[in-house]
């Protein structure tokens, strides 16, 4: 590899358009929310809009303040912002050591299997009824609710992940003598790793459906909560607040997802 | 020359629920210390099935199989399995490949690495040690494997189609190290292959088999000189008799 200073002219070049490609595109990112954010106002200030339906960025903007200034976004959106964490990581666990016992054991894995085809196909919210009755009508449903909403899926997902191993990397080791508890920490788990990034990635959008649907079933506090509230009595801005809040709280998982995936996988490989 | 390796009258039947498959049936030859050996046979005479139950992965149905005087019973690890892909594990560094068997066979320590690494020195892949598998040729990466094969000191390497995968340029060069880094290291080898060239311009001895059920249908001893390489072999006006004598009597079995 050559150092900065030795770079061929074409090389120059090419980095640079590179660069100048990079620019446009972010530039770009942020125009188009700004075009929509200022059309959005103009079309309400025209009139062209009904402002108690549809809202506008600066009564959006006034109700977030208001609410930050009260201290009630804060208190909410920690609320749901706990409900999820606490589903997303208890569902993440469960789900990942079911499925590392069913790749385990191949027959408990034939047993199981039509449960877990019935249990998936199953819309949890139908059993909300029965949350509320086991659990109260608090944060623990709503984490159960989650759990439920996210658990299955992850099990499906990893199990498919390990049984996806590279027949002929497990035949490598089992020359060498390996045996299964080898198996699974020299093979199975790290190549299963872009599988349960991914996983993550899923189960982030998972754990807020079910911490929103089960704060509309149930709850008195969180963003759901106040989304439902506001629709009720009207409060449009309040929707849309809570809503806004919502986005930002997913994409800063999201992103922190990312940042894993970048650490564990992305230094493995540069090609 | 000291025997190190006996198949009496083995023989194996694959069941599955669509029938039995008698894969070999009353197989016996022997393989000295330090013997190059190869076998040939029909696609699908049963070849890796072979090897497989030389390395204990698969029990025979009958007969014995004995390495050192000892019957085989598990992937003990005296054996080196050399596949046809390299296999090498994409998330490890090269150095950490080679050095996957030690983990395995819980053999890991400081002369055992030493050695491995010398390997990767000696072979003219210490620069890749730390590199990752994706920024090798195919060529470099069958390297490894082999010096991964190595890394635990087996008594006997197994070699299943090692090359088949390589394009015929590198396959020739690929197989010209492998073969004088199995030399050097006084290694004793079974090389199965479809090509009857690669066999003879490596083996001491080729064995032939029989379409399925596999068994020994004849032996010859390769009179080369035990050191002459690959590529000299292939240039060597008697290379030309034992492609052909080889390339008949491989065809007689496949009419059969
Ligand atoms: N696990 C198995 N169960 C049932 N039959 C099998 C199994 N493995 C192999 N066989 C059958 O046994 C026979 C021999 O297989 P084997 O793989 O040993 O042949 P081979 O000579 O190595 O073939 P190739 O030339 O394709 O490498 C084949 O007919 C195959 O279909
Ligand atoms: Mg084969």
């Amino acid at each position: 590899m050559k150092t900065k200073d030795e770079f061929s002219r074409e090389h120059l070049l090419y980095l640079k358009r590179r660069r100048n490609d990079k620019i446009f595109v972010n530039c770009a990112r942020v125009a188009l929310i700004i075009i929509f954010l200022a059309l959005w106002e103009l079309f309400y200030r025209l009139g062209a809009i009904d402002g108690f339906i549809f809202s506008a960025p600066s009564k959006i903007f006034k109700s977030l303040v208001n609410l930050t200034k009260t201290g009630e976004l804060f208190k909410h959106a920690g609320i749901t912002l706990f409900e999820t964490v606490a589903g997303f990581a208890i569902a993440t666990s469960i789900g990942t050591l079911v499925a590392l016992a069913l790749w385990w054991n191949d027959r408990l894995r034939r047993i199981l299997d039509p449960y877990v085809v019935v249990l998936n196909s199953l819309p949890k919210i139908a059993l909300g009824p029965v949350i509320i009755i086991w659990f109260g009508s608090g944060t623990k449903s709503i984490v159960v609710m989650t759990i439920l909403i996210t658990v299955i899926v992850t099990t499906i997902t990893m199990l498919s992940g390990f049984t996806a191993t590279d027949k002929n990397k497990i035949f490598l080791l089992k020359s060498l003598g390996a045996k299964k508890p080898q198996i699974l920490t020299k093979l199975v788990i790290p190549s299963s790793l872009p599988t349960f990034i991914s996983m993550l990635k899923i189960n982030i959008g998972l754990s807020w459906i079910g911490s929103i649907m089960g704060e509309y079933l149930v709850s008195r506090a969180g963003l759901g909560y106040l989304i439902v509230y506001g629709g009720q009595v009207f409060k449009l801005d309040l929707v849309y607040a809570a809503t806004l809040t919502l986005c930002l709280l997913a994409t800063g998982m999201y992103a922190l997802v990312s940042l894993i995936e970048k650490i564990t996988v992305g230094k493995k490989q540069t090609s | 020359m000291k025997e190190i390796l006996t198949l009496d009258k083995v023989g194996l039947i694959y069941h599955s629920p669509v029938g039995e498959t008698q894969a070999v049936k009353n197989m016996s030859f022997s393989v000295a210390e330090g013997e190059f050996v190869a076998m040939i046979g029909p696609s699908g005479c049963g070849k890796s099935t072979v090897l497989n139950m030389i390395a204990g992965l698969i029990k025979p149905s009958e007969g014995k199989i004995k390495l050192n005087g000892e019957e085989v019973s598990s992937a003990a690890g005296k054996f080196g399995y050399m596949l046809q892909r390299d296999e090498l594990f994409p998330w490890r560094t090269i150095r950490k490949n080679v050095t996957l068997p030690l983990e395995i066979k819980r053999i890991k320590n400081k002369e055992n690495e030493d050695y491995a690494f010398g390997l990767l020195k000696k072979y003219g892949l210490k620069e890749f040690a730390d590199h990752y598998p994706d920024q090798l040729s195919g060529g470099m990466r069958q390297r490894v494997a082999l010096i991964r094969t190595l890394a635990a000191k087996p008594d006997l390497l197994l070699l299943d189609e090692p090359f088949s995968a390589l394009d015929y340029q590198t396959r020739l060069s690929v197989c010209e190290d492998v073969f004088r880094i199995i030399r050097e290291e006084n290694k004793t080898s079974v090389l199965v292959t479809h090509d009857i060239s690669e066999a003879v311009s490596v083996a001491d001895r080729v064995i032939l088999l029989s379409s399925r059920p596999a068994a020994v249908r004849k032996e010859y001893t390769v009179d080369f000189d035990k050191d002459l390489s690959p590529l000299k072999r292939r240039e060597d006006p008697r290379f030309r008799d034992w492609f052909e004598l080889l390339w008949r009597d491989l065809n007689d079995e496949n009419e059969r």
